[in-house]
């Protein structure tokens, strides 16, 4: 019942309180860049949410294995050349940044492939952004709150479990997505008004950008509320 | 872009005609996230100048051995290794500071200005015309990152680099320091920038 809660409280920080775009601030290239449209926006926001939900698994996956020290992979093979003491500290936290982004960019490349295979209807929907989200914030920052929440983490109970982990990037997904397509129904409206020349585009897009993040920011504390009321 | 601008031309481009972010809107997550106030600002600015400086040097070195197909993975890893280097050095000296910016250092391997400096740049030209176009562009994004914190910190804060410089009596705009007010400011400064653009070429022409 706590796992649940637990659960439920990070999707629900995830998606809306700290949401990723609006209070993150990771993903500002695709909200503005590709937000002219709502099919647009919305074909953006699932690639994001699919891509980031598998980085999430294999970059916990990884840390856990491998990465952190006392790891079973990592010190299973260092046991064939060092005693037993040393295998168990090897720390090969420092590698994570690469490991991450090989990890990322080689899992955008297998989805793309694999959804182009067996679904083309899905890839004419929202193939033509898979090479885009490479180099997008949202999943690296994704897989760096995992990491900080296994890593270095004091008490071994409190470290994230995978379900905890992809709970995280799958809502934060839908977050981005829904902060995408909220703004590009406001832009679709917007090609109506009559904007100062300055401010056309991307000038304005940030400025709406803020008085949404003011609005998100209405949000803040219903997590501790709920937390409150359901763990008397 | 003319053909293959020299050295010094690229240099002064990256400043203010091309500054990274009024002109290009590239490397906006640090732009926003980080500009709460000038010593972060400039933090993350030298940070990003370090890789990118590195990052063009060494792609720039390679770039006969590149193949196309690799290219943007052979980029994410050279600036993911750098960007380590200067995670680590800041930890090690400015422990206060990088955990004050937290994720937004690592989060620099996936900062499209670096990417496309190195594709624009550094995998067609010599290493000093890659590295001085690397010079101008993080000058350029420095100057960009202290305007902003310097407009966000001192209505949010009254303060600037922690130094008191407005009255006691000024209402501090908190919205400022919080995220939405980096937008609004961007947002804002994006305008007046453009606004100051027209102008000029209304002038030249």
């Amino acid at each position: 019942m706590i796992y649940l809660l637990d659960l439920m409280l990070i999707a629900l920080t995830a998606a809306l309180i700290n949401n990723f775009v609006l209070y993150y601030f990771v993903g500002i290239c695709p909200f503005v860049g590709v937000s002219r449209k709502v099919e647009m926006a919305f074909g953006m926001g699932l690639a994001v949410t699919f891509v980031i939900s598998i980085a999430a698994f294999i970059s916990w996956s990884i840390t856990t294995m491998v990465l952190i020290p006392g790891a079973p992979l990592s010190s299973f093979i260092a046991g064939f050349f060092l005693p037993e003491e040393s295998a168990a500290a090897i720390d090969l936290t420092i590698l994570s940044y690469i490991v991450y982004i090989f990890a990322i960019a080689s899992s955008v490349q297998f989805v793309e492939m694999y959804v182009r295979k067996f679904f083309p209807q899905l890839y004419s929907s929202f193939g033509v952004f898979l090479p885009l989200i490479t180099t997008n914030c949202a999943i690296l920052f994704a897989c760096l709150t995992i990491m900080s929440h296994v890593v270095g983490v004091e008490n071994p109970q409190d470290a994230w479990d995978l379900g905890r982990a992809i709970t995280l990037a799958f809502f934060g997904g839908i977050g981005f997505t829904i902060a995408i397509v909220i703004m590009s129904g406001i832009r679709e409206e917007l090609e109506l008004c009559d904007i100062p020349e300055p401010f056309q585009d991307a000038a304005i897009t940030l400025i709406i950008g803020g008085i949404l993040a003011i609005a998100f920011m209405g949000f803040t504390g219903v997590d501790s509320g709920i937390r409150e009321a359901l763990i008397p | 872009m003319a053909d293959s601008p020299t050295a010094f031309e690229r240099f002064v481009q990256g400043i203010l005609p091309e500054n990274p972010v009024y002109r290009q809107l590239l490397g906006l997550c640090p732009t926003l996230a980080v500009t709460n106030g000038m010593k972060p600002a400039l933090t993350m600015a030298c940070s990003v100048a370090f890789v990118l400086l590195c990052a063009n040097i060494v792609i720039s070195l390679i770039r006969n051995l590149l193949k196309p197909h690799l290219r943007i993975v052979v980029f994410t890893l050279t600036i993911a290794t750098f960007v380590t280097i200067a995670d680590r050095f800041l930890a090690a000296y400015l422990f206060q500071m990088s955990k004050t910016l937290g994720p937004y250092i690592p989060l620099i391997i996936v900062n499209c200005l670096i990417i496309c400096r190195c594709e624009v740049c550094a995998s067609k030209q010599s290493v000093f015309t890659a590295a001085s176009d690397a010079i101008g562009q993080s000058i350029g994004f420095g100057l960009a990152l202290s305007s902003i914190a310097a407009v966000r910190e001192i209505l949010g804060t009254g303060m600037f680099f922690g130094i008191r410089i407005l009255p006691e009596a000024w209402p501090d705009w908190v919205i400022m320091v919080l995220p939405p007010g980096a937008f609004l400011t961007l947002g804002l400064l994006l305008g007046l920038v453009n606004w100051l653009g027209s102008i000029k070429s209304r002038r030249a022409s």
